[in-house]
């Protein structure tokens, strides 16, 4: 573990207390070994020390008090601690500890590939058995991970981002309903809402682009360089959507509609008849605008642009026909 | 000298652990308190400090026994820590395991929780298990809490605490104040739901954490209700969301369209007798599935269940217009 922001003195307590058995097992260890276990640096172990060495069963009674030997510890930089035998176990997990592990690797079992899930759950067993019989040492804590949260993607887009590196993505366009590769220099991952961006110049599209990684299907990392590694992301959260050409759109949303305002880019809200809401949209494509009609009917209206509307209309009526002929037409 | 806490704490854990005794109060102050002068003032102000010191210790795993000190009197409290109760049990992990604890480490992007796994795994190190995450080819998913009610709540989940927020519920226009007893936190689709006993409904309810408008205020004492036995939060989100049970359909849909629904088909085939479609099974919620089904427009038919199909047809007959008698 590194070590965190406001550490505290709990959690100080709370690391010698899984530090001394470690050291007490081996009677002798060299501090950049123990710092290395444990995942953190040899001035931290050593600040940590410096504690245990005042501490002890009486304190003012310097007979019992845990003996650090600082000589060692400064010179050969080797850690000996003695007369703490008392403290030769880790404390047990507390619940929120025991809770947060467990959880973490359930959460892992359920996005793993088949044949990783033998080994998460073995591990899991052998956990849940030291937090308590039937889970009465757990919180209650569920985590239906997302395809997002356990996606593949976001690890291989965050290293190349790291690298400097240009990535190959598989996206998915739905209002084309369409997947397509393309060659992208990464800038950032921008969280929106509920959704997670990646912005990027598209060398495909000779543009700048922000990709849903949702619909990123497939990520690889590139060995190429990206051709302008000083440029920085875009802040997402403004009107990224005008960069390209659009059109204004406006639709008049029923109350179960509504959550539109806050999933898209709404330019502009009235109130309108029977507590509905009119809004502007600007969109780049027609086909998103008829996805949205038919996704929202009947709770909205398009009310301007009149060629949309009309063909949006046509579309919902063909689709019907699809229902009336008794089945599907085979065209 | 006044010693810093950390070193306090050391003190106080050290003293009560093992001890064959329950220890009174007035001893534990004597070693480990001896800045806090007899009087009024000290006397609270070593109340204060010890109250804090012993929910730490119990928040690093301690288990703090209460008892009385005397053996003829009971009126003197003594605490002790028991070796046995306190002490993790010893587990033996093979290596592709301690990888796996390596990567579970990577999975709270909430620093709480992400501090609570370290520490867990601190404790699993001090045993000697050796942790490297770099051995195992998974991903760990990654999981947020970005709603600020997540801390306070999950605190109060840890203390069985209740606690009282103002909560926006979509169908109305101005957030109330809510008094519950959270039993647990549940994610699904991405976001937070905390379950619990609302104590002015007198029921359990389920809240979406970011719903909740302003600051969580946890009231009372620690350990103030107990979770019914066998609460399980994920299934008491689920049963008390406004969401309907999850159907398996059948759906026709157009060769080369409808990528989203072939991603997550269950199976697949081409209509023999209808070329250029294929029958996809999906499953999902009923009304999300009619959502899902619409956007596709004249590229997906649904055939079953007849009331998926009823309800994409009443939706699509109400924005085809009057002009639709074909």
């Amino acid at each position: 573990m590194t070590t965190q922001a406001g550490d505290t003195a709990p959690d100080q307590v709370a690391r010698l207390l899984a530090l001394v058995p470690y050291l007490l097992a081996r009677g002798e260890v060299r501090l950049e070994d123990a710092a290395a276990h444990f995942g953190t640096d040899a001035d931290q172990i050593e600040r940590d020390l410096r504690l245990l060495f005042m501490t002890g069963v009486s304190p003012g009674l310097p007979g019992d008090l845990i003996e650090v030997d600082l000589e060692a510890l400064e010179g050969d930089r080797i850690i000996r601690v003695d007369n703490a035998d008392y403290l030769a176990r880790p404390v047990r997990f507390s619940p929120a500890e025991a809770t947060s592990l467990v959880v973490a690797l359930r959460t892992m079992v359920e996005a793993a590939p088949e044949e990783a899930r033998d080994v998460i759950e073995r591990t899991l067993t052998k956990l849940e058995s030291a937090a308590g019989q039937d889970g009465e040492g757990l919180l209650r804590l569920h985590v239906d991970p997302t395809a997002l949260e356990s996606s593949a993607v976001v690890p291989v887009l965050q290293a190349a981002i790291a690298h400097g590196h240009q990535a190959e993505i598989t996206y998915y366009v739905p209002s084309r309903d369409e997947e397509s590769r393309r060659v992208v220099d990464p800038r950032g991952l921008a969280r929106v809402e509920d959704l997670l961006y990646l912005d990027a110049w598209c060398h495909t599209a000779q543009g700048d682009r922000a990709f849903r990684v949702d619909r990123i299907l497939a990520a690889t990392e590139l060995d190429t360089p990206v051709a302008d590694p000083g440029a920085r992301a875009r802040d997402l959260t403004g009107g990224w959507f005008t960069d390209s050409e659009t059109r204004t759109v406006t639709l008049r949303l029923a109350p179960p509609a509504r959550w539109v305002i806050e999933y898209y880019q709404v330019t502009a809200q009235r109130p309108g008849p029977d507590d509905t809401i009119d809004v502007d949209l600007e969109v780049a494509s027609e086909q998103w605008v008829r996805s949205l009609l038919f996704r929202l009917a009947p709770h909205a209206t398009l009310l301007a642009p009149d060629d949309y509307a009309a063909s949006f209309t046509s579309a919902a009526r063909a689709t019907l026909r699809l229902y009336e002929d008794g089945g599907v037409d085979s065209l | 000298m006044v010693q810093p806490r950390a070193e306090r704490l050391m003190n106080l854990h050290i003293l009560l652990l093992g001890a064959k005794r329950f220890i009174g109060k007035d001893a534990i102050r004597e070693a480990c308190y001896p800045e806090h002068a007899r009087g009024p003032a000290g006397d609270e102000a070593f109340e204060r400090a010890f109250e804090r010191d012993k929910d730490a210790l119990r928040q690093i795993g301690a288990v703090i026994e209460v008892g009385s000190a005397d053996a003829f009197f009971d009126d003197e409290i003594g605490y002790r820590i028991p070796t046995e109760q306190t002490s993790l049990p010893e587990i033996r992990f093979e290596s592709d395991e301690a990888a796996v604890l390596g990567l579970a480490a990577q999975v709270w992007q909430q620093a709480t929780l992400a501090k609570a796994t370290g520490r867990a795994l601190a404790k699993l190190k001090g045993q000697g298990v050796e942790i490297d995450p770099s051995r195992l080819e998974v991903v760990a998913p990654a999981i947020t809490a970005d709603e600020p009610a997540f801390e306070p709540l999950w605190d109060a989940i840890g203390k069985r605490r209740q606690v009282s927020f103002p909560y926006q519920r979509a169908d109305e226009t101005a957030p109330t104040t809510r008094r519950v007893q959270p039993w647990g936190l549940a994610r699904s689709s991405g976001r937070w739901y905390v379950v619990g006993f609302d104590v002015d409904r007198g029921a359990e309810r389920v809240f979406r954490l970011s719903r909740i408008v302003g600051t969580v205020r946890a009231s009372g004492k620690s350990g103030a209700y107990d979770v019914p036995p066998g609460t399980d939060v994920r299934e008491v989100a689920r049963r008390l969301s406004p969401s309907y049970p999850s159907v398996r359909a059948e759906v026709r849909v157009r060769q080369g369209t409808g990528v989203g629904l072939r991603r997550r088909a269950e199976s697949l085939t081409p209509i023999a007798d209808r070329p250029g479609w294929d029958a996809v099974v999906v499953q999902g919620p009923v009304h999300e599935l009619a959502d899902e089904v619409l956007t596709y427009g004249a590229d997906v038919v649904v055939v079953a269940p007849q009331s998926l199909r009823d309800d994409v047809i009443a939706r699509l007959r109400a924005v085809a217009g009057s002009g639709e008698a074909s």
